[in-house]
């Protein structure tokens, strides 16, 4: 096991609401940091589509996400018929953090970041409604 | 029902048989890739280039800088001879070429050109707090909301939702509905306040107003209209009637940040009657499937 989990980052498309250096800096930096990771264009986008990527990245608890508000997080997810694990997946919000400070929560070893698990994991009252459409 | 959607992914190998791509060079070509709609992977192994028998697993495009010798990866197949993935030799190209070769081979593959596609604004219900209340299905009076066969909210249609609008989510008195883009919090997923909480408790008069009164205060202004336009029909005085109504409207329900464009393309007083009566069956028949469900 590495000694982080897998990170995946949302580009957050259509809306400015992560600023655009937060992303371009986080984007590179983590490029330029050694490590293997993920991107995607926007999670919204994908649980609209019911993309099929967002079951592999739900099976996976431990991967730290760099998106937005943990809450609408994992709401995407269960819209989508693939809630998110109750214990496992950090969510680092890339709307009240900087670059530098989003970067910092990504690149934290494992046992540092046990402290800090997410309240947000509460959120997860799963329902079948996601994915079920009549 | 949406049909679950594939997207292929771009991957950007700097393993052992590539040479690593710059830092600007390379941020850049993520930023331009995502920007296109495809999902981006860093990869440092080959065990990223694409483990095979995945069903349904996405097509893959393997970017990297081999200087004319493919990574042994790139002669891998999966079950019937399909290669695991695409290789493309990147070296020496500037961003442009290589965007040039990802819209080559990947642009027909999404449904519409970046900048053309739809903004993925809709609800989003956070579980854990809803109530199955349905006043956002009677209040929607675009179909976006459903239920389902037991009776549970759910969102349906999240394209008919308005672009920009979130007035359904400031009628939930439990301030269950997110936008995850909106600018403020707790619409776009921001921890809840207790003020929060307490406003949204007093918006359950408020959505009383918004379920019953707006509707009835465009009925009643419709009805006045109308015996008005029954003796002078007149289109630019309806035109002008309209405008006051929406004015009127704005003011009224102002906090509900409504987009403009929302409220001018609202359809015709009668029609919405009509769609506000629709929306209010199908939640009570919601509420008696959940009523029935409890007593079995």
């Amino acid at each position: 096991m590495s000694d982080q989990p897998r990170i995946l980052y949302c580009h957050c498309a259509f809306a400015q609401v992560i600023p655009k250096d937060v992303k371009q800096g986080v984007l590179e930096q983590l490029g330029a940091a050694g490590i293997e990771f993920d991107c995607v264009p926007d999670l919204c986008e994908m649980s609209a589509n019911r993309d099929p990527l967002l079951q592999q990245i739900a099976e996976n608890p431990d991967i730290r996400i760099a998106a937005c508000y943990p809450r609408a997080v994992h709401g995407l997810f269960v819209a989508a018929g693939q809630p998110l694990p109750l214990a496992g997946p950090e969510i680092i919000n890339m709307r009240t953090l900087n670059a530098a400070e989003t970067m910092e929560a990504l690149m934290k070893p494992r046992e540092a970041s046990a402290g800090i698990q997410i309240h947000e994991n509460e959120f997860l009252e799963t329902s079948d409604v996601g994915a079920d459409r009549t | 029902m949406i049909a679950p959607k594939v997207t292929p992914r771009v991957v950007l190998y700097e393993g052992d048989s590539a040479a690593p791509l710059e830092s600007s060079f390379r941020g850049q070509l993520m930023t331009k890739i995502l920007e296109r709609g495809f999902p981006v992977t860093i990869a440092r192994s080959d065990r990223q280039l694409g483990s095979p028998g995945s069903p349904g697993r996405e097509p893959r495009m393997v970017l990297g800088n081999f200087s004319g010798k493919l990574p042994p990866a790139a002669d891998s197949t999966e079950t019937a001879g399909k290669p695991l993935a695409e290789f493309r030799d990147i070296s020496g190209l500037d961003l442009e070429a290589v965007l040039s070769v990802v819209d080559e081979r990947l642009a027909d593959t999404i449904d519409a050109p970046s900048g053309k596609r739809w903004k993925p604004w809709f609800p989003v219900i956070d579980f854990s707090r809803c109530t199955n209340c349905m006043q956002c299905l009677s209040f929607c009076l675009f179909d976006v909301y459903g239920a389902t066969s037991d009776g549970k909210i759910q969102v349906q249609n999240e394209s008919n939702c308005k672009t920009d609008c979130p007035a359904c989510s400031r009628v939930c008195p439990e301030v269950a509905i997110m936008f995850p883009k909106y600018k403020a919090g707790p619409i776009n997923g921001d921890e809840i306040s207790s003020d929060d909480v307490r406003r949204e408790g007093m918006k359950v008069d408020i959505s009383a107003l918004l379920g019953g009164d707006i509707y009835a205060m465009l009925r009643d202004r419709s009805a006045k209209a109308q015996s008005r336009f029954s003796k002078e029909r007149d289109d630019e005085r309806a035109l002008k009637e309209r405008q006051r109504c929406l004015d009127k409207l704005k003011t009224t329900v102002g906090n509900l940040d409504v987009p403009a464009e929302v409220l001018s393309s609202l359809p015709s007083f009668d029609q919405i009657q009509i769609k506000a009566d629709q929306a209010r069956q199908r939640a009570q028949q919601a509420l008696a499937q959940q009523a029935a469900q409890k007593t079995q």
